[in-house]
This record gives structure tokens, C-alpha cells and sequence, in this order.
């Protein structure tokens, strides 16, 4: 399964690789070149774009090379709603899509061992929604949550909401979605460590009269953290820069900007491309610091 | 004993209704592929299969549909053989800069994919080249090298050398070994990793849309029709590419497992 690879393929040191390191260069060369020409300049572009000034008297997207450091204050200023937004509907997310993955991973993964066919066909249905259109299972979320729906009416029935309230356009409608849309990205990369899970240890842990309970914490849970700690990365950065679910066309409304519709915004709507750009740099700079923090914490450094 | 059986209970009826919850938006685009819709497609209003037979009515879905393959079938192959050849150096060579080869083929699976889009559309712009079917290309290509790598690297290191020494051995040129050896053994890791590009780059929104230009992509086409409702005959294309994904997927099950159990049964 090509899913397999998400993160958690671990190295084979068995093999010690040869030494001819110029076959290995022109191997990696046009790779690597790809990866200067189409990675690295575009970041080098970002900042450069973030610094330009307006044109004097120019028409509206015409910039010049500047050196505009106080861009980045105007949009943190401007935007920092969005990039809270961003964050906490990420991270909300990213908890919710853990606890509904993990007993489903650990289901394929350890409880449907012994019958491949339910493995088989269960591991499927959680990769289903990669087969149909990340856009219209989206959609497909705004008509199933609208107003007049069955869930809606029963929601407002036992009072959860109030009788003029909506889902769609709030908030918890965005964090569903997103949570919706990451689910397999959770699951894959934790079924993945716990079907290499050797049971084995689980049967000593309640041979050492360990509870149900305290064989998970202690045994089964570290164990799957590599697979944990992919899956949460392989949520929370797409969703940090997810503008579609916030859309108001799709699960939100203005009230629910994220900051990756306001980089989408400047840079494709209003042409302010110094500012969409000054905002990407910030987000990424924030990711990168996040996820160094992260993956070191949960001791996880090789999986870089 | 009576909490074991609860217990035992409890995992699968969650699963069952964790895959209701995953599968329902995946059921109501399909069952709105046959509703008998006027404009707008969100009121059911009877069974028809007239979206089905008349899918390129809708103006520019069909085009965009076929935009959407070449671009992916384009972008796959650039990426596969780049993210192949990068495997191989990575899977079997030491060499100095491994590391950073390592490092940089992380960091765009790490970075959120509306900033690889906000950066290349910079970059176009910094260099005024024309968004277009290029341009996209160049953008899908990006995406989809990382994970060719990490697919096809788990292959590589998968491999037994001594099979290629062997071909050495029976006085194989170094090409020879490769194309007769080496590629055959590595391509289940290759053809996974093409298919998952493919898939990458068929579904792809959020870096289409900074860079398409006039070029329309099948979600591109989707996101311009969802401000005036979608029509049905695009729910057609979804359900038609889901279920032609879901027989490919579940083909490719079967034969891993009818080809273990064949070894099961030698070995």
C-alpha cells in the first residue's frame, strides 16, 4: 500500500550503502536541481516580494524592489485574528482527528489481524474519501449540515442550538471539517506502527497484572507514537494553511477567516502580493518552529 | 468477565459507525449524481440518469475533467522519474550532502501547501512567466517528488543486493543489471508511487489555484461553479472517478493477496 510510506517507512540500515558517491550524485543531480530551482528560489522570492514597496502612482499590483521590513508588523497588526483562527481551528482539528482515528487505526491494525479480508476492506473505506473530490465531499458536508437537515432539527429539538441557530458558518462547522477531511492522514501513518505491533508485549503486560488500561498507556501507546506524532504533523500543517473549509462558499463564513484565505485574498483578489507574501514567510516560520519543538519533545528526531 | 465482552463489543460497533461518518458525504455525492435537478443541485428531486448521459453538458466540466488528466499523467511522470532516481541515491549511496538531500526533500511535505503556492506564483511573477499548464506542471511535479521518494525509498531499501551482485556475477553490464534486475525489483514501489502522484495532483486545489493562469483543472472548475451552486454532472465525474479508484483499489488488494497466499503455499 502506498499509504504505508506516510512518514513511518523506517530506514533499512542493513544494507550498508556503497560509497561511489558520484553515481549517487548524478542519480540525486536533477532532483536536487528541481528541488534549488523550484523550492528554494520561491522561498527566496517570498522574502524578496514581502519587502517591495508600492509603485508610486502605479496601477494596483505593481510593486518594486524594497526594503519594506515594516510589512511584516502591518500584517501581524492587520491579520493576527486570522492567524489565531489558523491555529486553534488546526489544533482542534488535529485532537479530534486523533481521537477518532486511533481505535479505528488500532482496529485494522491489531483487532482485524486475524481476518484479512475485514482489514482489507475496512482500510479502504478509511482511504475512500481520497477518491472523490477533496472540494465536493466538502460541499457534501455544507448541504448534510445546512439548516433544514435532520441532524440540524434534532440538534435544535434537544436544545444544543437555539432555534434561529446554524451550523454552517461557524466555527465548530470549519473544525468539522477540517477534522472530516484529515481523518485518513491520522489513520494511515498510526495504522501503519501498530500493525508492526507484536502482540506479544501486550499479552506480558497482562501477564504482569497490568489492567487493560495500564497495558495501553504503558505498551501500546508509546509504541505507536512514531505513527502519532506523522499522523498529527500530516494534519496540522495542511490544515494551519486550509482556506477552503473557512470559505464562506464552503464550511464558514467572514467570521471564520483562517490565514490561509487571507494570504489567498491578497495575493489572487486585491493583488497585494508584498503582504500575502510577508504573511506565507510568517506562517511558515511558525510551522517550522512548531513542529521542531514538537518532534523533539516526542523524541521523534529521526523521523525527519 | 462481563466488562471483556463489553469491551469486545465496543471497538467494532465504533468502527462501524466511524465508516457510516466517513462514507456519508462520499454517498450523498453519488446519490446526487442521479437527481433530477433544476439549476441548482440541492433539493432532491426524483431519480434520473440524464446526468449521466449528457455529463458534458455542463459547459467546461468535461474539458476541465480532461485538462485534469494530462495534467496529472504529466506531472506523475516527471516525478517519478526524478523521485526514483533520488530514492536510489538516498536507498543505496553515501555521499556527502545526504542529509541535506534528506532535509530538503522533507521540507515541502512540511510546509503548508498555500505558501508552496503563494511561493511559486512569486516566483512566475518575479520572472514574468505566464501562468498556465506549465506552470502547473512545475507546481504538481514539487508536490509529488517528496512522497515518490519516501514510497519508493522503503522499496530500495527493501532490496536484496545480492540479487544484483548476482547479475554482476553472470557477467551483467551495470546497465544490464539495472533494467534487468534492479528496475523489475523496485517497480511495485514505483507503480505505487505514480499512482499516489496522480492521485496527489487529480485532487489538487490549493497550489492549482495560484498558479493555473486560464488553465482549468477539474477542482479549479469546481471552486467556480460552487459560488453559483454545483450541477450534477459534476457530481458525475466524482462518483465515476471514486468508483473506478475503489475497483483499482480493491483489485490491487486481492491480487497482494492471492499472490501471498500463493507464496504461503511454496514457501
Amino acid at each position: 500500500m502506498a499509504f504505508a510510506a506516510f512518514g513511518t517507512a523506517t530506514e533499512a540500515a542493513s544494507h550498508t550503502p556503497l560509497r561511489r558517491s558520484w553515481v549517487a550524485l548524478a542519480l540525486a543531480g536533477p532532483g536536487l536541481a528541481y528541488l534549488a530551482l523550484f523550492f528554494l528560489t520561491p522561498f527566496v522570492s517570498l522574502i524578496i516580494t514581502s519587502l517591495q514597496v508600492p509603485v508610486e502612482f502605479g496601477d494596483v499590483g505593481q510593486y518594486q524592489a524594497g526594503f519594506a521590513v515594516e510589512n511584516y508588523a502591518i500584517v501581524v497588526e492587520a491579520y493576527w485574528p486570522q492567524f489565531l483562527r489558523a491555529f486553534g481551528y488546526a489544533f482542534a482539528a488535529t485532537v479530534a482527528a486523533l481521537l477518532i482515528s486511533y481505535p479505528l487505526a488500532y482496529f485494522i491494525g491489531v483487532t482485524a489481524r486475524k481476518w484479512p479480508m475485514i482489514q482489507a476492506l475496512t482500510l479502504t473505506f478509511v482511504i475512500a474519501p481520497f477518491f472523490i473530490s477533496f472540494l465536493l465531499r466538502t460541499l457534501a458536508w455544507k448541504q448534510l449540515l445546512s439548516d433544514d437537515t435532520p441532524l440540524v432539527q434534532f440538534l435544535k429539538t434537544i436544545a444544543v442550538l437555539p432555534p434561529d441557530g446554524h451550523l454552517v458558518g461557524t466555527p465548530f462547522a470549519v473544525i468539522f471539517g477540517l477534522t472530516y477531511n484529515f481523518i485518513p492522514f491520522m489513520t494511515l501513518p498510526i495504522y501503519t506502527t501498530l500493525e508492526r505491533l507484536d502482540t506479544r508485549y501486550l499479552e506480558a503486560g497482562s501477564d504482569l497484572y497490568a489492567s487493560p488500561a495500564t497495558t495501553f498507556w504503558k505498551v501500546t501507546l508509546p509504541l505507536s507514537l512514531p505513527g502519532i506524532v506523522s499522523g498529527t504533523l500530516l494534519t496540522f500543517i495542511p490544515a494551519a494553511g486550509d482556506f477552503v473549509n473557512a470559505s464562506s462558499t464552503f464550511l464558514g463564513s467572514s467570521q471564520t477567516s483562517m490565514i490561509g484565505n487571507v494570504i489567498e485574498s491578497n495575493f489572487l483578489v486585491l493583488q497585494n502580493y508584498p503582504a500575502a507574501a510577508a504573511l506565507s514567510v510568517i506562517l511558515m516560520g511558525v510551522i517550522l518552529l512548531l513542529v521542531g519543538v514538537y518532534v523533539r519533545r516526542a523524541g521523534t528526531e529521526e523521523l525527519l | 468477565m462481563s466488562r471483556f465482552s463489553l469491551g469486545k463489543w465496543l471497538l467494532p460497533v465504533y468502527v462501524v459507525l466511524a465508516l457510516i461518518f466517513i462514507l456519508t458525504p462520499i454517498a450523498y455525492t453519488i446519490v446526487f449524481s442521479f437527481n433530477a435537478s433544476v439549476k441548482t443541485n440541492i433539493v432532491w428531486n426524483g431519480f434520473t440518469l440524464n446526468n449521466w448521459t449528457t455529463v458534458c453538458n455542463a459547459q467546461g466540466l468535461c474539458e476541465a475533467f480532461g485538462n485534469s488528466i494530462v495534467l496529472g499523467l504529466t506531472s506523475t511522470l516527471f516525478a517519478t522519474v526524478l523521485g526514483t532516481l533520488l530514492a536510489l541515491a538516498l536507498g543505496r549511496y553515501k555521499f556527502r550532502g545526504r542529509g541535506a538531500t534528506s532535509l530538503l526533500l522533507f521540507l515541502p511535505m512540511a510546509t503548508p501547501e498555500v505558501v508552496l503556492g503563494a511561493g511559486l506564483a512569486a516566483q512566475f511573477l518575479a520572472v514574468r512567466v505566464e501562468k498556465g499548464f506549465w506552470t502547473l506542471v512545475i507546481a504538481h511535479t514539487l508536490f509529488c517528488l517528496s512522497f515518490v521518494v519516501v514510497t519508493v525509498k522503503a522499496r530500495v531499501a527493501s532490496l536484496d543486493p545480492a540479487l544484483e551482485e548476482a547479475g554482476r556475477d553472470l557477467y551483467g553490464s551495470p546497465g544490464q543489471v539495472f533494467f534487468r534486475v534492479t528496475l523489475p525489483l523496485l517497480m511495485p514501489g514505483i507503480v505505487a508511487a505514480a499512482l499516489l502522484s496522480f492521485a496527489l495532483s487529480f485532487d489538487d486545489f490549493i497550489i492549482s489555484r495560484f498558479n493555473n493562469g486560464p488553465f482549468v483543472t477539474f477542482p479549479i472548475w469546481i471552486y467556480t461553479a460552487a459560488a453559483r451552486g454545483i450541477p450534477a454532472e459534476a457530481n458525475v465525474i466524482a462518483s465515476a472517478v471514486f468508483i473506478l479508484a475503489i475497483v483499482v483499489v480493491v483489485a490491487a488488494q486481492l491480487t497482494s493477496a492471492a499472490r501471498a497466499k500463493r507464496r504461503g503455499h511454496t514457501g
